[in-house]
C-alpha cells in the first residue's frame, strides 16, 4: 500500500501551481513553528505551581500589535501577487491553441475534436501543445477537473466557459466532474490520454473518414434552414455570415459587439436581444430546438467561413 | 426552600413552565437540547458516509441515498447545529449574566426564536422523513430548481423559518448588549465574548435575510417552473451562487466568531492573566464581521466570474485572515508569564487554537488563486472548513459548555473524564480530517459516493479517525447528563474567574442578580501572581 | 409620569425600554432592507444583461395604477405621522382618527394593486406558457421580478395593516399618550419603511425606462 502525497504534475500549470503550493506549505510550517513553539514553552514554563518569573513585563503593547499586524499583511500581499500572476496566465489562453469542445450532461462528458473525432469520457491529446477547451452543459452545472494538470472550470448551462493547459508528460490521467450534479455525479469521470504527436495523428485518422466539425456544422446549417435566409435570400433580409467571426458588428442601438462564440450563441438562442444594424428582428429562436453539440458545430462552421468575403445580397 | 433562595431551575418544573418560559437561561437550555437532537441526526448521517467511503465501490448505500446523506449532514449541521450552537445556547445563557442584566431586552421574542427554530426544524425533519433532499446544503441552481426530484422546497422552507429565528436572536443580542449593560459597564469593559457575539449578531441580522430571499426565489422558481436562475430563459444560475455566498460566507464567521469569544474567556481564566491586546482582539471581531461581507466571491473562482473579480476577492480573502492571526498572536502572548492550569475547558481551547491555525493557514492556500483552482470542490476544501467549523467552533462550544457548566447546571462535571474527552476529540479529529487535505490535493472530488482506488488508504484513515471522534463526542454526553444528578455541587465561582456571571450563585436565581451589579474595572483584571502562580491578594478570594 | 406606561421586568426604567424598542425596530428595518436587497440586486443584474427587453417590458406596467398607488401610500405616510404627532401632543381622539384613515389608505392601496394584477393577468403578463408572445422572451424575467417584488411588498403592506389595526385597538382603549407612545411610533416607522420600498419599486418597475 502506498501513501502518495502529491499527484503527478503533467502540465505547465501543474508545475506552477505546485511551486506556489510548496511555498505556502513552507510558510505554513514557519507560522506553525512561530505560534506553537512559544505556546508550548509557555505552557510548560508557566504551568501553575511551577516556579517562574510572573511579574507583569509591561511589554510595549502597541508596538507589538502593529508589528504582527503589518508583517502578515505584507506577506499576504506577496502571496496574492504571486497567485494572481499565475492565475492570469492560467486563465488567458495563448494564441494558436488546439481547440476541443467538451459538453457535460448528466452524467457523461462528450468531447468533439475539430477534425470530427468524438469521444465519450475519454480525451486524447498531443503532448507539448497548448489546448483550449470550450465547455458547455446540457443541463446543470458541472465542473471539468483534471488533477494532474491542476486545472478546473465550472461548466455552466446557458453559456460557454473555457480553460486551457499544456500537457508536458505522456501518460494516462483521470478527469472528474467536481461540481455536484445529481445521482451519478461520482460516475461522471473519464480518462485523459496524452500521446506523442505522431501517435495523436494516428489516433485522429484511424477508422472511417469522417466529417470535420465545420463540415457537420455546414450540414446542420442547411438542415435547420439557416441557409434559407442567411445565404443569398430573395425573400428575407438576413445578414451574411461569411467573414463575420471575431469582427465587430454594429448593432441597431448604435453599439458594437464582437462576433465571438458568445455572440453567435446568443444570436441563435436569443435572436432578438442584439439585432445587427439595418436588419429586422425576424429570426426565430432555436432555444430548445438544438443541442449544445449542434451549437458548437454551427459555431465551428461560422468560424471556418470567417476569412471568406460575403457575397452581396441582391 | 424560600422564595429568595430559589434558582432558575427550581422555579417551576412543569413542562409548561419550560415551554412558555421567557427566562433567557431556560431558553438557552431549550436550545441546547434541540441542537443536540439535530447534531445527533447529522452525526449519524456523517457516520454512514464515512463507512460507505471505506471502500472505493459504492457498496453500502445507493448513490442517491449517499447524496441525501451529505445533504442532510450539511443542512442540519450548518443551520440547525453550528449557527445556533454558541450564540443561541451559551450566548443566550450568559449574555445577560455577563452584562449584569435581568434578562434579554425582548424575552418573548427570545422564546419566539426558539419556536421558529423548532418549526423550521420540524419542516427540515419532515423533508427528511418524506425521502430527503439531494442538492447538497448549497442548493445550487439549476439543479435544485429544475432537476432534483427531492423535497427541496420543504427543506428550504425549514431553513427559511429557522433563519428568521436566527435574525430575531441577533436582533435581541444587539439590543440587549447596547441598552441593558449594568452601570459602569462601558463598551471597553465588556468581556470579549460579548464583543464577538455582537459582531456575530450584526452578521446574523444583515446576512440571513439575503439567504431567506435567495431560498425563497429558488423555491418559487421550482414551484412555478419558471424563474430567474434558469438559463433556459436567459437567467443566470451563477447569480444564485453570488446571493447564496453573500450570506453563507459571512455565515462562516457566524460559525467561528463566537468560538473565538469563548477562547478569550477561557484562556484568561486558566492563565490568570489579563488578555494581551484587549482592543485589538475586540476590534478584530468587528473587522472580521465587516471584511467577511466582502469575500463571498472566493467560492466562485472557477465558476466563470471575471478574472479581475477573482483577483479582488482573492486579495480580500487574504486580508480577512489578518484579524484572525492577530487574535491567535494575542492569545499566545496572554499565556506569557501566566499561571496555567489544564482543566478541560483549557484543553479544548488549546486544541481550538491548534486546529484553527491549521484551518486558517489552509484558508490562505485557498485564497491563492491557482491553488484554489486545483483544490476547489475537492476534499481539501472539506478538510479546511471542518478544521474551522468542527475543529474550531465545535471544540470551542465544548470548551464553553464545560466552562459554564457549573453555572448552567449548578454541578461540576467529572474533571478527569472531561480532560480525557477533550484529548480524544483532538486526536480523533486530526485523524479524521488531516488525511482529507492530502486526498484533496491528490484530486479526490467531494460529494462522491465512489472514488478511484488510489484514494482508499486515506479514506480508511479518515473513517478510523471518525470512530475515535465519535467516542469523543459520546463521552461528554454521558458524563454531563450524569453530573446533573450526581455531580459535585458547584460554588458561585469554581474557576476563580472574573466576570459578572461568576458573581451570582450557581445556578443563578431567576432574575440573575439579587441586586444590580456595578462595574468599576476592566475585564480579566486578575490580581498579581506570586512565583508559583498563586494569586497573592487574599482579598480577591470572593471574586 | 409613569401613567399608562408599562415597564417590563427586565428593564430598569421606561427610558431604557423605549431605547431598546427603538433600536430593535431599526435593526429589524436593516434586516428588511437586505431582504429586499437580494431582489434589487437581481433586478440590477438582469437590467444590465437584458436592457432592451427590460425597456420593452416596463412599458407594459400600468403607470396610472402605479402613480395612484404612490399617491395613496405617500398620503398614508402623512396620516401615520399625524397619528404619532397626535399621540405626542396628547390629542387622544385624533390618534384613532388618523390611524383609521391610514388603514383605509392601506386597504385602498391593496385594492388598486388587485385591480392592476387583474389587468396584468388579462394582458398575459404572467411569465410562463401563456406569456404575451409579442414581448421578447427575456422580458419574462422582468415580469417575474415584478410579481415577486410587488407581491412581497403587498405582503408587507398586509402585515403593516395588521399592526396598525392593533394600534387602533390600543388607541381606542386610550393606551397612548405623550408619555407612552413607543408602539405607535415604531408601527409608524415600519409603515414609512414599507412606503419607501414602494417608491423604489415604483421608480424601477414603472418609471425608469418609460421614455426610451
Amino acid at each position: 500500500m502506498t501513501f502518495p502525497i502529491f499527484p503527478k504534475a503533467a502540465s505547465t500549470t501543474a508545475v506552477q501551481t505546485d511551486y506556489l503550493y510548496f511555498m505556502l506549505l513552507g510558510f505554513s510550517a514557519f507560522i506553525l513553528a512561530l505560534v506553537f513553539f512559544p505556546m508550548i514553552v509557555f505552557l510548560f514554563k508557566y504551568r501553575r505551581g511551577k516556579k517562574a518569573n510572573r511579574v507583569d513585563p509591561h511589554l510595549p503593547e502597541m508596538k507589538v500589535e502593529v508589528t504582527w499586524t503589518i508583517i502578515p499583511i505584507f506577506i499576504s500581499l506577496g502571496f496574492f501577487a504571486l497567485g494572481a500572476r499565475a492565475y492570469f496566465t492560467e486563465e488567458v489562453p495563448p494564441d494558436g491553441t488546439l481547440e476541443i469542445n467538451v459538453i457535460g450532461k448528466q452524467w457523461m462528458w462528450k468531447i468533439q475534436h475539430q477534425e470530427g473525432n468524438r469521444e465519450i469520457n475519454e480525451l486524447h491529446l498531443p503532448v507539448g501543445r497548448a489546448v483550449k477547451l470550450t465547455l458547455a452543459s446540457e443541463d446543470v452545472i458541472h465542473s471539468f477537473f483534471i488533477p494532474a494538470f491542476r486545472i478546473k472550470q465550472d461548466v455552466v448551462p446557458g453559456r460557454f466557459t473555457t480553460e486551457w493547459f499544456q500537457p508536458t508528460q505522456i501518460g494516462v490521467y483521470h478527469f472528474y466532474c467536481s461540481e455536484y450534479c445529481g445521482a451519478d455525479h461520482s460516475k461522471m469521470q473519464g480518462t485523459v490520454f496524452v500521446l506523442s504527436p505522431t501517435e495523436y495523428q494516428n489516433w485522429l485518422t484511424r477508422g472511417e473518414p469522417k466529417n470535420s466539425l465545420a463540415q457537420s456544422g455546414e450540414n446542420l446549417f442547411r438542415q435547420l434552414g439557416c441557409s434559407g435566409c442567411h445565404v443569398n435570400s430573395q425573400a428575407v433580409h438576413a445578414p451574411p455570415l461569411e467573414g463575420l467571426y471575431e469582427k465587430l458588428v454594429p448593432l441597431n442601438d448604435g453599439t458594437f459587439v464582437r462576433a465571438d462564440d458568445k455572440y453567435i450563441r446568443d444570436s441563435i438562442l436569443l435572436p432578438n436581444s442584439q439585432i445587427a444594424a439595418g436588419y429586422q428582428p425576424v429570426m426565430p429562436t432555436f432555444q430548445g430546438h438544438i443541442t449544445e453539440e449542434q451549437l458548437l458545430q454551427l459555431i465551428a462552421y461560422i468560424k471556418s467561413i470567417g476569412n471568406e468575403t460575403p457575397q452581396k445580397n441582391p | 426552600m424560600s422564595e429568595e433562595n430559589k434558582n432558575y431551575l427550581s422555579t417551576g418544573d412543569t413542562v409548561k413552565s419550560w415551554l412558555l418560559t421567557t427566562d433567557h437561561k431556560r431558553i438557552g437550555i431549550l436550545f441546547l437540547f434541540s441542537i443536540l437532537l439535530f447534531f445527533t441526526i447529522a452525526a449519524v448521517a456523517a457516520a454512514l458516509m464515512r463507512i460507505e467511503l471505506l471502500t472505493p465501490q459504492g457498496d453500502l448505500v445507493h448513490a442517491d441515498t449517499y447524496n441525501k446523506l451529505f445533504t442532510i449532514h450539511g443542512v442540519l449541521m450548518v443551520w440547525f447545529f453550528l449557527i445556533p450552537s454558541i450564540p443561541s445556547v451559551l450566548g443566550n445563557f450568559v449574555i445577560p449574566l455577563m452584562i449584569g442584566a435581568r434578562d434579554m431586552a425582548f424575552p418573548k421574542l427570545n422564546l419566539l426564536s426558539w419556536y421558529l427554530f423548532i418549526i423550521g426544524g420540524f419542516f427540515a425533519f419532515h423533508a427528511i422523513i418524506l425521502g430527503g433532499v439531494d442538492t447538497g446544503w448549497t442548493f445550487y441552481t439549476p439543479y435544485s430548481s429544475a432537476y432534483s426530484n427531492s423535497h427541496v422546497v420543504e427543506m428550504a422552507l425549514g431553513i427559511f423559518i429557522a433563519g428568521f429565528g436566527s435574525i430575531l436572536t441577533g436582533l435581541n443580542f444587539i439590543v440587549t448588549i447596547q441598552t441593558m449593560r449594568a452601570p459602569g459597564l462601558t463598551w471597553f469593559r465588556l468581556p470579549l465574548f460579548i464583543w464577538s457575539l455582537f459582531a456575530t449578531s450584526v452578521i446574523l441580522v444583515l446576512a440571513t435575510p439575503v439567504l431567506a430571499i435567495t431560498l425563497a426565489l429558488m423555491s418559487v422558481e421550482r414551484i412555478w417552473g419558471i424563474g430567474i436562475f434558469n438559463p433556459k430563459l436567459g437567467g443566470d444560475p451563477v447569480l444564485f451562487q453570488h446571493l447564496f455566498w453573500f450570506y453563507s460566507h459571512p455565515a462562516v464567521y457566524i460559525m467561528i466568531l463566537p468560538g473565538m469569544g469563548v477562547v478569550s474567556e477561557v484562556i484568561t481564566c486558566f492563565a490568570r492573566k489579563k488578555i494581551f491586546g484587549y482592543y485589538f482582539v475586540a476590534f478584530s471581531s468587528v473587522a472580521i464581521a465587516v471584511v467577511g461581507f466582502l469575500v463571498w466571491g472566493h467560492h466562485m473562482f472557477v465558476s466563470s466570474q471575471s478574472i479581475y473579480a477573482g483577483m479582488a476577492f482573492s486579495i480580500l480573502s487574504f486580508l480577512v485572515a489578518i484579524p484572525s492571526a492577530i487574535k491567535v498572536f494575542n492569545w499566545t502572548m496572554t499565556l506569557y508569564r501566566g499561571s496555567i492550569s489544564f482543566e478541560a475547558p483549557m484543553i479544548y481551547v488549546l486544541s481550538f487554537i491548534a486546529l484553527f491555525v491549521i484551518g486558517g493557514l489552509t484558508g490562505l492556500m485557498l485564497a491563492t488563486l491557482p491553488v484554489d483552482v486545483h483544490v476547489h470542490g475537492t476534499y481539501f476544501v472539506v478538510a479546511h472548513f471542518h478544521y474551522i467549523m468542527v475543529g474550531g467552533m465545535v471544540t470551542a462550544f465544548m470548551g464553553g459548555l464545560h466552562y459554564w457548566w457549573p453555572k448552567i447546571s449548578g454541578r461540576m462535571y467529572p474533571e478527569k473524564l472531561g480532560q480525557l474527552a477533550a484529548i480524544i476529540m483532538f486526536v480523533g479529529f486530526n485523524l479524521t480530517f488531516f488525511p482529507q487535505y492530502i486526498l484533496g490535493y491528490l484530486g479526490m472530488p467531494r460529494r462522491v459516493h465512489e472514488y478511484a482506488p488510489e484514494f482508499q488508504i486515506y479514506n480508511v484513515l479518515s473513517t478510523a479517525g471518525a470512530s475515535i471522534l465519535g467516542v469523543g463526542y459520546l463521552l461528554p454526553l454521558i458524563y454531563l447528563l450524569w453530573s446533573i444528578f450526581y455531580g459535585k455541587r458547584a460554588t458561585a465561582n469554581p474557576w476563580n474567574a472574573t466576570g459578572l456571571e461568576w458573581q451570582t450563585s450557581s445556578p443563578p436565581p431567576k432574575n440573575n442578580f439579587h441586586e444590580t451589579p456595578v462595574v468599576t474595572e476592566e475585564p480579566y483584571n486578575y490580581p498579581p501572581l506570586n512565583e508559583i502562580g498563586e494569586i497573592t491578594l487574599a482579598s480577591n478570594e470572593h471574586k | 409620569m409613569k401613567e399608562n406606561s408599562i415597564v417590563a421586568d427586565q428593564f430598569e426604567n421606561a427610558q431604557q425600554q423605549s431605547e431598546a424598542a427603538h433600536l430593535g425596530m431599526w435593526t429589524f428595518i436593516a434586516t428588511e432592507i437586505l431582504f429586499f436587497g437580494g431582489l434589487f440586486l437581481a433586478y440590477i443584474v438582469y437590467r444590465h444583461f437584458y436592457f432592451t427587453e427590460f425597456v420593452a417590458a416596463s412599458k407594459h406596467t400600468e403607470v396610472l395604477f402605479g402613480t395612484i398607488n404612490s399617491i395613496i401610500l405617500l398620503t398614508s405616510s402623512l396620516t401615520m405621522a399625524l397619528a404619532v404627532h397626535a399621540a405626542k401632543e396628547n390629542y387622544r381622539l385624533q390618534i384613532s382618527r388618523w390611524l383609521a384613515l391610514t388603514i383605509f389608505l392601506g386597504l385602498a392601496f391593496l385594492a388598486v394593486k388587485g385591480l392592476e394584477y387583474h389587468d396584468d393577468i388579462e394582458n398575459k403578463l404572467v411569465p410562463g406558457a401563456h406569456f404575451d408572445p409579442s414581448l421578447p422572451a427575456q422580458s419574462q424575467i422582468f415580469f417575474w421580478l415584478y410579481w415577486t417584488m410587488t407581491g412581497l411588498h403587498a405582503i408587507h403592506v398586509t402585515v403593516g395593516l395588521g399592526v396598525l389595526s392593533t394600534m387602533l385597538l390600543l388607541a381606542r382603549k386610550e393606551k397612548f399618550s405623550a408619555n407612552y407612545n413607543t408602539p405607535l411610533t415604531l408601527a409608524g416607522l415600519y409603515w414609512h419603511f414599507v412606503d419607501i420600498v414602494w417608491l423604489f419599486l415604483f421608480a424601477l418597475l414603472y418609471v425608469i425606462s418609460r421614455h426610451k
